[in-house]
């Protein structure tokens, strides 16, 4: 288990002091966080990390997985991508499903903590305890809501606005409703296998594993095979970079045995890359330190998606000081200023001139790596999480702008 | 001999917790509309977010409006115009608001092709309000030795609150170095001097190494008083 300690080198002395003293506040205050999984995804990832150092600064926290069949996370896996804006059905046996199993969860799992903290619309009916209790509510929701179906939404509207707050990881993401609504961005955990130091000699053995030659630059993409990541808008990208830079290119990421769209971008990738030997298209397994290796091997890293939630894998890359290249879409604007942490673009040409002036401009690509690390280490670490949580927690007890503790 | 105050100065350090207000603008007209009427924590948050989240760049980026309009509308001329708005010049977060209002209606008047600038969608600017959570730290001064050995230790985060936070959000005269120097120590000249400092402008650890040089020149000036008082 790791220790608050563990950070200090990396985060600071005077942040890890701040979180035990936000935490002293707490002091006697349980939290449990409910959400759907507890392995899998990125909010049992954080849950993982979180709850542990909550209960180790003294704040009595607990974490609560709601239960379900087949058809209930059928109905929810449909919910969370009409609330990402895809074009989904969602029939009224589904909604059936959906509220009878969250009736049922929340009459098994007792919600009795002072503060309690749903992640995302699967765990929503929770609330339905509420009214008999006077604890607070915290609705976190990690997914990108600005282009949700609007029937989706409104269908959760009811519940959402139960809650005493609500959580965004974007402003973009914000919604008008009449509760309070907070910006916690996400964050990485520096001392993770996809984001520690690496030595130089894993890199080579990773890179020599895949048949990867250090020998021209590296331009790479991190990402699972799906279009709105826009693998081919990369490989076009790059091709009119190589017409002036001799450079070689990585699209690395997985697919999903139960995503056939997935598999099918995949070899739509493997044919518009065919005949280039530069181009290496990486399947990768869940290997975290090959990701973590790949990434510090690259000289620039890319995200061009169409859409993107947060976008971790951009803060993953700037935490390793490369120089990004990234679609102003989703959250990636909020880590990534223009010409200060890294290059913003809004097209395949607009990629391609940023990737150019990163590769012929050594000194300007150093200069916005090393903004980009620092703008991690200042904005995105697991610390500074945990601290805008306590903060958060706090705030459900005041109500004016000016707080003294 | 060191003078010491009756009180001493102790170092606060505020954490900001960021608060969505739903609030969004697609042009320079609804931009000006809500900086007229969004709350004084809104101005506040971004007037200084961007100084305080990026403290390690030099020189400093501009304050969130005017990067939105240099680099989501697109017109760095205004853009600068607005980032050049001197927010030391000013004595309150009203005053601030006022500011930036002329400023953006002046422009309108005077370039009219402004109107026709939007965002794209998705790129709107988003007001957001800062929540500071004050609270005393460890760091205690009476003499102006060790204040300067406290400013030496004490966080970024205190010498922002102590250097933008209190003048503004606090609506305190000038900062609070200045302040406990001139009041409790008499240290008047600098007191001054550290009033002058535009924090704007530097880095978080520029203004620390700064504020220092002042102490650090009058602590030599006084004890070479003391020494030829000796003799």
């Amino acid at each position: 288990m790791v220790k608050l300690e563990e950070y200090e080198p990396i985060a600071g002395k005077g942040v890890i002091g701040e979180i035990r003293l936000l935490a002293e506040r707490l002091k006697g205050r349980s939290v449990q966080h409910i959400n759907s999984t507890a392995v899998g995804g990125g909010v049992a990832e954080i849950l993982n990390r979180m709850v542990p150092l909550l209960r180790e600064c003294g704040v009595d926290a607990r974490w609560d997985v709601i239960k379900g069949g087949e058809q209930f996370f059928n109905a929810t896996k449909k919910i969370h991508n009409a609330l990402h804006g895809a074009d989904e059905e969602i029939s009224g046996d589904m909604w059936d499903i959906f509220w009878e199993t969250g009736k049922r969860n929340s009459e098994e799992i007792p919600c009795a903590s002072d503060i309690v903290f749903v992640h995302d619309p699967q765990p929503i009916a929770m609330v339905n305890q509420k009214d008999g209790r006077r604890n607070k509510w915290i609705w976190r929701c990690h997914i990108d809501i600005s282009h949700a179906q609007e029937r989706v939404f409104d269908a959760l509207r009811g519940q959402i606005i139960r809650y005493d707050a609500a959580v965004f990881s974007a402003p973009s993401f914000a919604r008008t409703l009449p509760l309070r609504q907070f910006l916690i961005a996400p964050s990485l955990d520096p001392l993770s296998d996809k984001n520690k130091d690496l030595p130089r000699n894993v890199v080579e053995e990773v890179l020599a594993a895949y048949g990867i030659k250090s020998d021209k630059p590296i331009v790479t993409q991190v990402s699972r095979f799906d279009r709105l990541k826009d693998p081919v808008g990369v490989i076009n990208a790059y091709r009119k970079v190589k017409r002036y830079m001799d450079c070689q290119l990585i699209l690395a990421g997985g697919t999903a045995a139960d995503d056939p769209e997935s598999v099918e971008v995949f070899e739509q990738v493997k044919r518009q890359a065919e005949g280039d030997p530069d181009i290496h298209v990486l399947l990768m397994p869940q290997n975290d330190i090959h990701v973590n290796a790949i990434q510090r091997a690259s000289a620039v890293i890319l995200q061009k998606s169409v859409r993107e939630g947060f976008g971790l894998t951009v803060t993953e890359a700037l935490w390793k000081e490369k120089p990004v290249v990234a679609s102003a879409v989703g959250g990636i604007p909020a880590q990534i200023r223009h010409k200060h942490h890294g290059l913003l673009c809004h097209s395949v040409d607009g990629a391609a001139l940023a990737i150019k002036q990163i590769l012929q401009n050594p000194e300007y690509a150093r200069r916005l790596g090393e903004n980009g690390k620092e703008h991690v280490r200042r904005n995105f670490l697991l610390t500074r999480h945990l601290k805008d949580y306590l903060l958060l927690f706090l705030s459900l007890y005041e109500t004016e702008d000016m707080v003294y503790l | 001999m060191t003078f010491k105050a009756n009180e001493p100065f102790i170092f606060y350090s505020s954490l900001q917790l960021v608060e969505l207000t739903g609030v969004k603008a697609a042009s320079l007209a609804e931009l000006a509309g809500h900086i007229r009427a969004i709350g004084a924590s809104s101005i506040y948050h971004h007037t200084h977010q961007f100084v305080r989240q990026h403290l390690y760049l030099s020189p400093e980026p501009p304050n969130d409006f005017a990067y939105w309009v240099s680099d989501v509308l697109g017109d760095e001329r205004f853009g600068e115009a607005l980032s050049a708005i001197d927010i030391m010049a000013y004595p309150s977060i009203g005053s601030i608001r006022e500011a930036l209002i002329s400023t953006i209606e002046r422009a309108l008047g005077e370039r009219p092709r402004l109107k026709n600038l939007t965002a794209p969608e998705g790129e709107e600017f988003d007001f957001l309000k800062s929540i500071s959570f004050i609270f005393p730290t460890d760091y205690k001064a009476h003499t102006l030795g060790e204040f300067s050995d406290c400013l030496r230790l004490v966080s970024l985060d205190s010498i922002y609150f102590h250097m933008f936070e209190a003048r503004l959000r606090l609506e305190r005269p000038t900062n609070d170095f200045s302040n406990w120097l001139a009041t409790s120590l008499g240290e008047e000249g600098s007191a001054v001097n550290i009033a002058r400092i535009d924090p704007y402008t530097q880095t978080g650890e520029g203004i620390r190494a700064t504020i220092l040089r002042i102490l650090e020149r009058r602590i030599k000036a006084l004890a070479d008083i003391h020494s030829t008082a000796q003799e």
